[in-house]
């Protein structure tokens, strides 16, 4: 079928040329700029560029709060995907729709109202504050931001799963004994394990990668709430190309190896299926 | 029926107990931020509301170059997203694959990354710096520069939503048309064009929807000028830092409300596609 419609179907050449040429004039080759300008640093001053108190204090922290929002977006969408899916409840096709609304609101705008919701005469922090938990200008913030910028990825990638699932092995499962948990554990539970790890990766990266919305809440105070993107902009800001570069190439790398792991992913997910 | 059955699996205080915590989610998370931006755009009267967005020449120009930006950015990648879903969708080539996945490139590098890339090649230090000053020419800190990195950061989103439609219509449509003597651009206008329009359409509004909002890699390029180079998502940062919160509210109302239409137009779309579905389910039927 291949051969067949390239030669009958017209503008082969023309609309792959134009997509190869538009990709590497946009895209390829300033990624090549990126890794030719962190090239022409020697090892040892590249290795100073990216490890000091100052930037592993940084990765720390968008590792361990990309990770943390990640975590909690597993637990809430699986929960909110299951509710969409399986109950129904008045308003239930507006609420579906809102979950995209993360995707769809631009991340400066969440930044600005995540951090005047948790400050202390916010509308959630005047409960909140009391209690101790800062929201606004604190890591919780950032880990709080990050939740609500990837929280339609793990509902997504879970959703369509949970509907695929046939009621006839639940009711087999019961109908031979099994009581609800067991049901839950053994028969609901294996095919949820791939979506839902793909969606994890997915808020992974994308926590890795946030910029807008964070430097509203974050307050961005070296060694305590400055994430890496941050700092690769306060580099530029003091026209530190080379470091700033050094970085990126740092942040570059770790993406490119969860875009791998997600691939893996999706791969391993597709042959549960079949 | 399917359904009636499951409902029935579950005990209702599971039921009741699980959608009260997943509304509640939804609300604390979603709902509660976006009641929020109008409570803050319009807490000092309406009157002031218009006053900040209209009565700002600062703003008004940032709401101007947004929509210049946003629609230069979504018709490049238009443009691209047809040609490129066209070849991968209707041919099979070697480095099909790697096309495929080099597409996705720009949804996993940081936008504040992207925005330093283009600083590397077109900034005054950058490695084409130098002849675009001597030629009077200005990418980074103008107009041009902010084109290209949200062209960037949006690249994927007409293309992926192509790609999928073109296959699913498949070739034979197109084929007829050719062999029936239609010339290429007739093959295109009368009979691709008309089945993939509404894919298109999706793609267009979730693209637009990012290219207004993009904020990190336009940060990184613009220079923050006021009144030449902010758009909306940067006057919003900008007002925010100048302590004047309704106002940054209030441009921000403006970003969340396009946000709310770009939702309602996809739910629409979803909508249509699922229509059209069961109805050409129901004509194979027949």
């Amino acid at each position: 079928m291949a051969t067949i419609s390239r030669r009958v179907l017209p503008g082969f050449s023309l609309s792959l040329g134009y997509a190869v040429c538009y990709l590497s004039l946009l895209a390829l080759i300033p990624l090549a700029a990126c890794f030719l300008k962190a090239a022409s640093l020697t090892p040892a001053q590249f290795w100073a560029a990216v490890w000091n108190e100052r930037t592993r204090s940084a990765y720390a922290l968008t590792f361990g709060a990309s990770l943390a929002a990640a975590a909690a977006n597993a637990v809430l969408g699986l929960l909110v995907a299951w509710v969409l899916v399986r109950y129904s409840f008045p308003l239930k096709r507006l609420f579906d729709a809102l979950v995209d609304l993360p995707f769809a609101l631009p991340t400066a705008v969440a930044g600005l109202v995540y951090s005047s919701l948790y400050v202390p005469n916010g509308w959630l922090g005047q409960f909140l504050v009391p209690l101790g938990i800062e929201g606004a200008y604190s890591r919780l913030g950032i880990v709080l931001v990050l939740t609500f910028t990837g929280f339609p990825f793990v509902v997504r990638t879970v959703q369509p799963v949970l509907e695929g699932l046939e009621a006839e092995l639940e009711e087999a499962a019961s109908i031979l004994g099994a009581n609800r948990w067991q049901t839950f554990r053994r028969v609901l539970w294996p095919p949820l394990v791939p979506p839902l790890l793909t969606g994890f990766a997915l808020a992974f990266a994308r926590g890795l990668g946030e910029y807008g919305s964070v430097v509203f809440v974050s307050g961005n105070k070296p060694f305590r709430t400055e994430i890496a993107p941050v700092l690769i902009v306060a580099r530029l800001e003091e026209f530190a190309y080379r470091e700033a570069t050094a970085l990126a190439v740092v942040l570059l790398v770790m993406s490119f190896g969860l875009l791998a792991a997600i691939n893996l992913l999706e791969r391993w997910s597709k042959n549960r299926a079949t | 029926m399917q359904h009636e059955v499951r409902k029935a699996r579950d005990p209702w205080p599971v039921r009741w107990g699980l959608t009260l915590v997943a509304v509640l989610i939804l609300t604390v998370l979603v709902i509660v931020p976006v009641v929020n931006v109008f409570y803050q755009a319009l807490s000092r009267g309406v009157a002031t509301y218009w006053h900040n967005l209209v009565g700002d020449a600062n703003t008004r120009h940032a709401i101007g170059l947004t929509l210049i930006v946003a629609s230069a950015a979504v018709l490049a990648n238009l443009v691209f997203g047809v040609a490129c879903a066209w070849a991968i969708a209707r041919f099979r080539f070697p480095g099909r694959t790697i096309l495929l996945t080099l597409i996705d490139l720009p949804f996993s590098v940081s936008p504040v990354v992207a925005g330093l890339m283009f600083v590397l090649l077109f900034g005054l230090q950058g490695y084409f710096g130098p002849w675009l000053r001597d030629h009077g020419l200005k990418i980074i800190f103008a107009t041009p520069g902010l084109i290209l990195v949200t062209a960037f950061v949006t690249l994927p989103f007409v293309v992926r939503e192509l790609i999928p439609v073109m296959e699913a219509v498949g070739p034979d449509e197109d084929v007829a048309a050719v062999s029936l003597g239609a010339s290429g651009w007739q093959m295109f206008w009368r009979v691709t064009w008309p089945n993939i329009r509404w894919g298109v359409l999706y793609g267009v509004i979730l693209c637009n929807a990012r290219a207004m909002g993009e904020f990190g890699a336009v940060y990184v390029v613009s220079g923050h000028i006021a009144g030449r180079t902010d758009t909306m998502p940067l006057r919003v940062e900008k007002l925010f830092q100048e302590y004047n919160t309704p106002a940054s509210f209030a441009v921000a109302s403006l970003l969340t409300l396009l946000a709310l239409v770009t939702l309602a137009l996809k739910v629409g779309l979803e909508r249509r596609e699922r229509r059209e579905i069961a109805e050409s389910l129901t004509d194979t039927n027949k």
